[in-house]
Formats: structure tokens, sequence, C-alpha cells
């Protein structure tokens, strides 16, 4: 239970990046991109946290209560925001791709031999 | 690489590179153990210095703002980037969006949904609206709530009212709206300038922790941010809609 | 106003929003002169911050944070002369880029002037920031940026593909730089790059921080392109637009360089001073760096893609010059990185001219077609001997202080590295100037009928075809200009001096953090410094070029050289260039697979000279 999480980011992390070398379809490789991705927000999430501690919020406890560190919170909606917003462009280019290939297939998108 | 030579170097390497992460996470604290400096004092200092009882909003708008405008920008970037991507280009025609079009595969949209969809996009409007204007009391904040004001056009689509969605949300007004919560943002920051101080320094009235008009710059900051991330995700949401359902090269038939 | 430090990053945002808000009522010619005018602000703005750091680092607190017993708890920039140096060098390619677009005519202009000026604003931030987590944060800025515009020019199909392997190798990249942050955040609660220094400095690096170093180091060289790191940069760099390949090229992958380099001296060269392999470790990714970039280099016959691979056999040599983890090797590595990345943009300009006219980029195609362009040729030219490093170019005064960083260090035989790959990159160029410009080098085996029709396929510009014979002074003068820029970098007076106190302060972690977490003023530059002998390196870098030109005139005309040799050189070219075209054949797939392996690879060496 240490390290549960930290094993459990390396993991998503892996399985990310397999999905990605062995894929076949440019969508699904996007995907993956962004489970690899969601791997930091646990890392991060996970190195921040303190047992029994409540949320950084004093609206309803009063300040000095036991909390988790604010920080990650606000590093991981920053990443958050970077990897759905890198998946939007990914995927725009995934439909120029097609468009223009025929294909979503990253194995046929491969560069020309010079 | 042949697709099964890849694999097989990639799960050899993958296994040692993941061997060596795993060595190097197990240096960590223990999980639950938080022993840094940098939280333990802006939870201590942050409600008293900023007047914003949510500390991660405080972090997030105040203390490291300058990273969440370079966030803000990314996002402004990469709308940007799918709309340079996506918007006609010079060999492509477009159609208008033909509701009742013969050759549409789809079935129309059931009564049910047309009228939960529509009447939920009020009550979801307000609800981000309300998110983006409490950020810096309770969870939430301009990105959560512009995200849930996009979902609201979202409904609209979902409804089957592709059309209504596209004349209330034109192309001008949504690259508007992104301008703006992203100018504004650096227009809040510009204030802190011309008041003496650094970037980005909270030089407006602090008022009272967890009145709504309190905390300085943080609630304007959240409208901007809200107004930027609604505008950007209804622009990518047209942008891509508009790929299927509008755009056809020469001679191509749905 | 407390703003210049701020200045040339929100500026450029301030105005990439408004461009695009008003676009719908904003003229082109105004649009285009607000970009340049902009990007031109930023340089001079980047300039004085340059002149201003050389008396003592500036610090800029954002929000007014100031730390506290130690403790950052804002976002600072901390500026220093390397750092202001390459904002400065990103804005003047950034001017140079947007001043040669402007006869070049696509849709949704204004967009495209917006995403470049995100861009520049992320370049900059990126080198003058002071903390980790802001570092990444710009570094993702100008990433998307990137991507977007590297795939912008939808008509060409080639560049939407470049732009998918760049985006999604960049992007596991920036992954684990995030990761290696998360590491160093739970141990020592921090993200300002001092504080994290101050904090990791004693002790010997354990687990933790080996990993967290290997993952920086392996997320930024993914951006800098050392191999195995550097699939996906041939593509994208040889088919985004000459605009975005000028600022590509010049200045995005040095910067994943200086990342690694301002992370190690400012965190890591605390606790990993004693390790005394790492020399040897970093050593070796720069030496296979060159060579690759440089075999790959001559093979190819797409300009953009030679120039592409160009670089990245220079960024082995910039490494080379950091590897040597020493004031006098940084002094050198920034210098050469400074005037290179100079001459690349002045470069790629010129191709972006020779496809605007004659509609090709692939010399066999373009063979004999550049006969009314002399100018072009000679700009060609200037440029593969600033690749050279040929006196009096900038880069030849950046190697002359490698060189003899690497003859103190006891490591002599990287000159000889330096000679041959120089060679290699200024041969390719030579070569192909030959062809194009020339004539020579004999009918392409393909034959070159089939190519002037089929020049949609690699031509690199869209749309506007230029008819006229000369080229319009906008795209000229930026590549000029930057040539001067570069020659003018080696020659300034004194610049020796300055190069290498802003080195010393640089490698200066206990210094950076009071001047970062105190406020306490570097030191000044009284240290004098011993002239460097330049004898020696100007015999090797006319010794580099005449090899080049050798090489050159050796690949247009095999008929020449004696028959034995040219068997002999056959026998051992040929395996190797089939099989590095078979290694650089893959897409997306293999990229991530050989960044994976890269990582294994380093990380493992890393325990062994750690251990």
């Amino acid at each position: 239970m240490r390290f549960l999480p930290y094993v459990v980011a390396a993991w998503l992390l892996l399985v990310g990046l397999y999905g990605i070398v062995t894929s076949r379809n440019l969508v699904h490789a996007i995907i993956c991109l962004s489970v690899a991705q969601s791997s930091t927000y646990i890392l991060l999430l996970s190195v921040g946290f303190r047992r029994g501690g409540t949320a950084p919020i004093f609206l309803d406890v009063p300040v000095g209560t036991r909390a988790v560190d604010p920080v990650v919170g606000a590093l991981t909606l920053t990443d958050i925001v970077v990897g759905a917003t890198v998946s939007a462009l990914l995927l725009a280019l995934a439909v120029q791709a097609h468009k223009h290939h025929g294909t979503l297939d990253p194995e046929r998108l491969k560069p020309e031999r010079d | 690489m042949t697709p099964r030579l890849r694999r097989r170097v990639f799960l050899v390497a993958a296994a040692v590179a993941g061997a060596w992460l795993l060595w190097g996470l197990t240096g960590l604290p223990d999980y639950g153990v938080y022993n840094g400096p940098y939280g333990d004092v802006l939870n201590r200092v942050a409600v008293a210095e900023r007047k914003a009882t949510n500390v991660v909003a405080s972090v997030t708008f105040d203390y490291r703002g300058v990273d969440t405008m370079g966030e803000e920008y990314i996002l402004f970037a990469a709308v940007l980037g799918v709309a340079t991507l996506l918007r006609a280009q010079r060999d492509e025609t477009e159609q208008p969006p033909d509701e009742d079009a013969a050759d549409r595969h789809a079935p129309a949209t059931s009564n049910a949904v047309r009228v939960i969809g529509l009447g939920l996009v009020g009550p979801v409007v307000l609800f981000g609206m309300y998110v983006v204007a409490h950020g810096h009391l309770t969870p939430g904040g301009g990105f959560q709530g512009g995200v849930v004001l996009a979902t609201g056009a979202l409904l609209v689509y979902l409804s089957g009212e592709y059309v209504t969605l596209r004349r209330v949300s034109p192309e001008v007004l949504t690259d508007a709206a992104e301008s703006v919560g992203a100018a504004g943002y650096v227009a809040i920051g510009l204030l802190g300038v011309v008041a003496g101080a650094t970037f980005l320094t909270n030089v407006l009235p602090l008022g009272r922790p967890g009145a709504l008009l309190s905390a300085g710059t943080i609630p304007p900051i959240n409208l901007a941010v809200g107004l930027e991330v609604a505008g950007g995700f209804v622009l990518l949401l047209s942008e891509f809609l508009e790929q299927t359902l509008v755009i056809r090269r020469p001679g191509e038939v749905t | 106003m407390d703003l210049l430090p701020a200045l040339p990053v929100v500026l450029p945002l301030l105005v990439a929003a408004a461009l695009v808000g008003l676009a719908p009522v904003c003229p082109r010619p105004v649009a285009d002169a607000a970009a340049v005018a902009t990007a031109a602000v930023v340089t001079v703005t980047c300039l004085a911050l340059l002149a201003i750091s050389l008396d003592g680092s500036v610090v800029y607190w954002f929000g007014g944070w100031t730390p506290r017993d130690g403790i950052a708890l804002g976002a600072a920039f901390a500026v220093d002369p390397v750092g202001a140096a390459l904002a400065t060098l990103a804005g003047v390619l950034a001017t140079a880029a947007l001043t040669f677009s402007w006869r070049i005519f696509e849709a949704v202009r204004t967009l495209h002037h917006g995403l470049m000026l995100v861009f520049l604003a992320g370049l900059v931030g990126f080198c003058l920031s002071g903390d980790l987590f802001n570092m990444f944060v710009f570094y993702e800025l100008f990433s998307v940026a990137a991507y977007a515009l590297a795939g912008y020019q939808t008509t060409n199909p080639g560049s939407v593909r470049g732009a998918l392997n760049f985006a999604i190798t960049n992007s596991v990249g920036a992954i684990l730089v995030l990761a290696g942050i998360a590491l160093l955040y739970g141990r020592t609660g921090a993200l300002n790059l001092a504080q994290l220094g101050q904090t990791l400095a004693p002790g010997p690096p354990d687990r933790l921080v080996m990993v967290a170093f290997l993952l920086l180091t392996v997320g930024f060289f993914v951006k800098a392109a050392v191999v195995p790191f550097h699939f996906w940069l041939a593509d994208a760099y040889a088919l985004a637009p000459t605009v975005v390949g000028v600022l590509f090229a010049g200045v995005v992958s040095e910067l994943g360089l200086y990342a690694v380099a301002r992370v190690y001296w400012t965190v890591f060269s605390g606790p990993m001073a004693g390790v005394e392999g790492l020399r040897g470790v970093m050593l070796l990714g720069a030496v296979t760096t060159a060579l690759v970039g440089g075999v790959m280099c001559l093979l190819q016959h797409h300009l953009a893609r030679m120039l592409a691979y160009a670089t990245v056999s220079h960024v082995g040599l910039t490494l080379a010059g950091f590897a040597l983890l020493g004031p006098a090797g940084v002094g050198g590595a920034v210098l050469y990185l400074l005037a290179d990345g100079l001459v690349k943009g002045s470069l790629f300009i010129t191709v972006g001219i020779v496809d605007h006219h004659l509609h090709d980029v692939d010399e066999r195609r373009l063979r004999d077609r550049g006969r009314h362009m002399p100018w072009a040729a000679a700009l060609m030219v200037a440029g593969a001997l600033g690749l050279a490093g040929v006196p009096p170019f900038g880069t030849f005064l950046g190697k002359a202080l490698m060189e003899e960083a690497a003859l103190e260090a006891g490591t002599p035989w990287l000159i000889g590295l330096f000679v041959v790959v120089a060679a290699l990159t200024s041969a390719a160029l030579l070569r192909a100037t030959g062809r194009v410009f020339r004539g020579l080098g004999g009918p392409s085996p393909g034959g070159s009928g089939g190519g002037a029709g089929s020049g949609a396929a690699s031509g690199a510009e869209p749309g506007y075809r230029d008819h006229h014979r000369h080229a319009h002074p906008t795209q000229v003068a930026p590549a000029v200009l930057l040539l001067a820029a570069a020659v003018a970098v080696g020659l300034a007076p004194g610049i020796t001096g300055v190069v290498e106190t802003a080195a010393a302060r640089f490698t200066d972690r206990a210094g950076y953090a009071a001047a970062v977490l105190e406020g306490v003023a570097g030191p000044g530059a009284g240290v004098s410094h011993p002239p460097v002998p330049l004898a020696a390196p100007a015999f090797w870098a006319v010794l580099s070029a005449l090899l080049g030109l050798g090489l050159a005139l050796a690949a247009l005309a095999p008929q020449r050289v004696p028959g034995r040799l040219r068997d002999g050189v056959a026998r051992v070219w040929g395996p190797v260039a089939a099989t590095m075209r078979g290694l650089h054949d893959g897409g997306i797939g293999d990229s991530v697979t050989w960044l994976v392996v890269g990582m294994a690879a380093f990380g493992t060496l890393l325990a062994v000279v750690v251990r």
C-alpha cells in the first residue's frame, strides 16, 4: 500500500506507450497518449496526498485543519488542460490525415523514402 | 521495423525502463506522507493573505498565476491550431447542413432526447456560471466552469439542433470570446504593473474571505478564463462537427 | 514600471489574442506589420535584458511573491546572460521568418500570425524562467504552437504526417519531464530551480535523484533530437513551412539542450558532482548523435531534410561541449549554438526562396535550374561554410572554445569529431549547391522529366506561385542579415570574455541560488581570461571545409575519383547507408519504441556510472 499509487502510475505510462507503439488506428493512438498522460495526474496527486487530510478549501473548516497539498492540485489542473488540448490538436491532425491519405493506420502513414 | 519486431523490442525496452522508473519511484516518501514545505506554508497563509478560501484557486491564479496564464494560452494555441487545420481549405466547398436530408442514415432524434436535452441547457449554463463565479470560494473555477458551459452547447447539438448551434455560436463570437478571455488575463496582469508592482500582482481590494466579491483579482481572472475556455471548447465542438456534417470535398457524397 | 523581464512574453501573447479577435476586420498588411513589429520589440527587449544581466542576474517574481526563508512561494524569471541570449536568438529568428513570409499567401493568415506570436512567447518564457514547472508550462506552450504550425499546411500531405509524429513523440517526452518534476517535488517540496538545488545539494545521488535526472534529461533530449530520440525530426522540420522551419532548426532543438544544461547546473550539479562517468555517458550520446546526423544529412536529396539532419548532427556537437561538464565547454557550446542557429535559420530561408521560385526542393530534380539565381547560390555556399565553422563565422569561435575545453578535459579526439561532422554537413550542402546552381553531377537516376510536374509532392510552400525571376527583398534580406549576425557574433569585440563569464555564472549553482533566493548580485565581470589561441582551431576549421568540399566534388563527379578508392568507399558506404535509411524509415510506432529503448539504455548507463 505504501507505493501502490506510484506503481499504478508507472503501469499506466507503460501501457499507454505500448498502445501507441502497437496501434493500427490514429484515434486509438491518441487515446493511448491520453492514458499515458493520466499517469502523471496520478503521480502528482499521490505525491501531495496526506493521510487523514481534507481538501485545502477552508470555507467550512478553520484554517489550520490537516489538509492535503494544494500545489499539486494546481499542477494537475494545468496538466489536464494541456493533455486535453494536445489531444484535440492531434485529433484535428488525424482528421486531415484521413482526408489526404484515406487511412488512419499509422503503419500506412510512414514517411516517403528520399 | 516490422510490427512484430517492434513489439518485441518495445517490450524488452519497456521492461528495463519500467524497472528503473519503479526503482526511482520507491525513493519517494510513502503514499500518504507529505513533507514538503510548499503546500504547508500556503495552507497556513493563503486564506489570510488572499482572502480566498479555496487555496488551490489562490495557488492557480495568484501565487503561480503566470503558470496558469501559460496554460490558458496553451488552450488558446491548441484551439487556434484546430481552427487553422480544419477551417475550409480552398479546394473544399461548404454545404449547408440539411436536417431532413434523405441520405441521412442516422434516425432522427427522439422527442424524449430533444426535450430533456434542451430542458437541461438552462440549468447546465447556470451551473457553469455558478462554478466560474465561486471558484475562489469552493472547488471550481474558470477552467472547470468553462467546460460545463461548453457542455450546454454540446447538449444543443445532441438534441438534434445543429443548425441552432451554428446560429448561436458563429465563428466570430467564439473567436471573440476566446480572444477576450486570453487578452483579459494579460490585461488583469498588467493592472499590477500599472499599480507599480510586478506583473500579475493582486491589486484589487481583497474583501472578506467567504464573500463572493473577495480575493482581489482572482474572480475577474476566473471570469476571463471561463470565457476563454467556454469559447474555446464550443469552437472545438463546432469545428469538428462541421467536418462531418458540412464540409465536402468536390465530388464527395455523404 | 517594473515589466521589462515579463514584457517579451506578455507583449506577443497580448498581440496574438488581439489579432485573433480582430481577424475579421483586420486587413492583411496590418496583421503582417503587427506581427513583425511585435517580434522586433521582443528581440530588442531580450537584447536589453542580456545587457542588464551581464552585471547580475535579473530576478523577477510574478505576483510580487518574493521568497520567505529560502522557500519560493511564487514563480520567477531568473534572467542570466545565457538565457537572455537564447531568447534574443528566438526573437531574431522570428522577426526574420515573419519578414520572409510577407510574400507567401496562405489562408487564415491572421490565425497563423497568432500562432507564431504565441510560439515566440513560449520560447522566450522558457529561456528566461527560473522555476521548473514554469519552464514546463512554457515548454508545452511553444510545443503546442509548434505542432499546430508544423501541420498547418494541410494541402501538403507530408506535413500532416510529420506533425503527427512530432506531436506524439514530443508529448511522450513532455510526460517524462513532468514525471521527473513530480519526483523532485515529492522529495523536496519545491519547484523553484534554485531552491531545488539548495535542497538536494548535500548527499550523494540516491535512486530518486538519479531517476529524476533520467526522466528530465530523456524528456528534454526528445525535443533536442539527441539520438535515439530524434526519429521524429526529419519529417516534421522538413515538411513544415519554411517560416516555421527557420525557428525549429534555429532555436527549438537547441532549447532542449539548454534545458538539460540549466536543470543540471542549478539542480543536479550538487549531488551529481562526484559522478565520474557522467561525462562519458553524455559524450557517448553526443558522438552518436553527431555521426548519425552527419551520415543521414549526406544521404538526403531533399534540401530541407538535409538541413533537418544537419540540425541533429550539430545538436550532437553542441552536446559534446556541454558534456565536458565545465564552464569552458559550456561557453563554447553556447556561442556555437547561437551562431549555428543563425546560420541554419538563414539556410532555411534560402531553401524557402528556392522552393518558392523553382517549386521543388529535391536537389536531383532541381539540377541546373538555379543558374539564374547566383545570389541564392552565394547564400547557400556561405551557409555551408558557416556550418563548417570557418572563420569569421561565430561557429568558428564557438568550436575553438569547445576544442580548447576538450584539450583541457583530456578528450582531444573530440577535435577529430568536430572536423569530420562539420565536413559531412557542409559537404551535403555544397554538393546540393553545385547540383542546383551549376548543373554539376550528371543526370539524375530517375530522369528530370518526371520531377517538374510533381512539384506538389515535395515542395514545401503552398499556392501562390511567384513567377518573378528575382526574389523580393523581404525574402533575401532576412537570409543575408542572419548570416551577417552569425559573423557579428563571432567578431564582436570582447565576446570571448563575455561568453566565458556568462558560462562561469551558468555553471555556478551556489551563485545562482544566492541571486535568486536572496537577491545577492552575481560576481562582476572582473575575472580575467587568457586569450584563446585561434591558430590551431582555424587550421582544423579550414581542413573541415576542404574535406567537405572534397566530399561534395567526389559525390558530384564520381567518375573522376580513382577506381580503387571509389570501390573501397562504396563497399563501406553502401551497407552503412542502407542500414541508416532502413532505421529511419519508420513512423510513429518506431519513434516511440526508440524513445523507450533510449530511456532504458540511458537509465542502465546512469545506474552503472552512479554506483
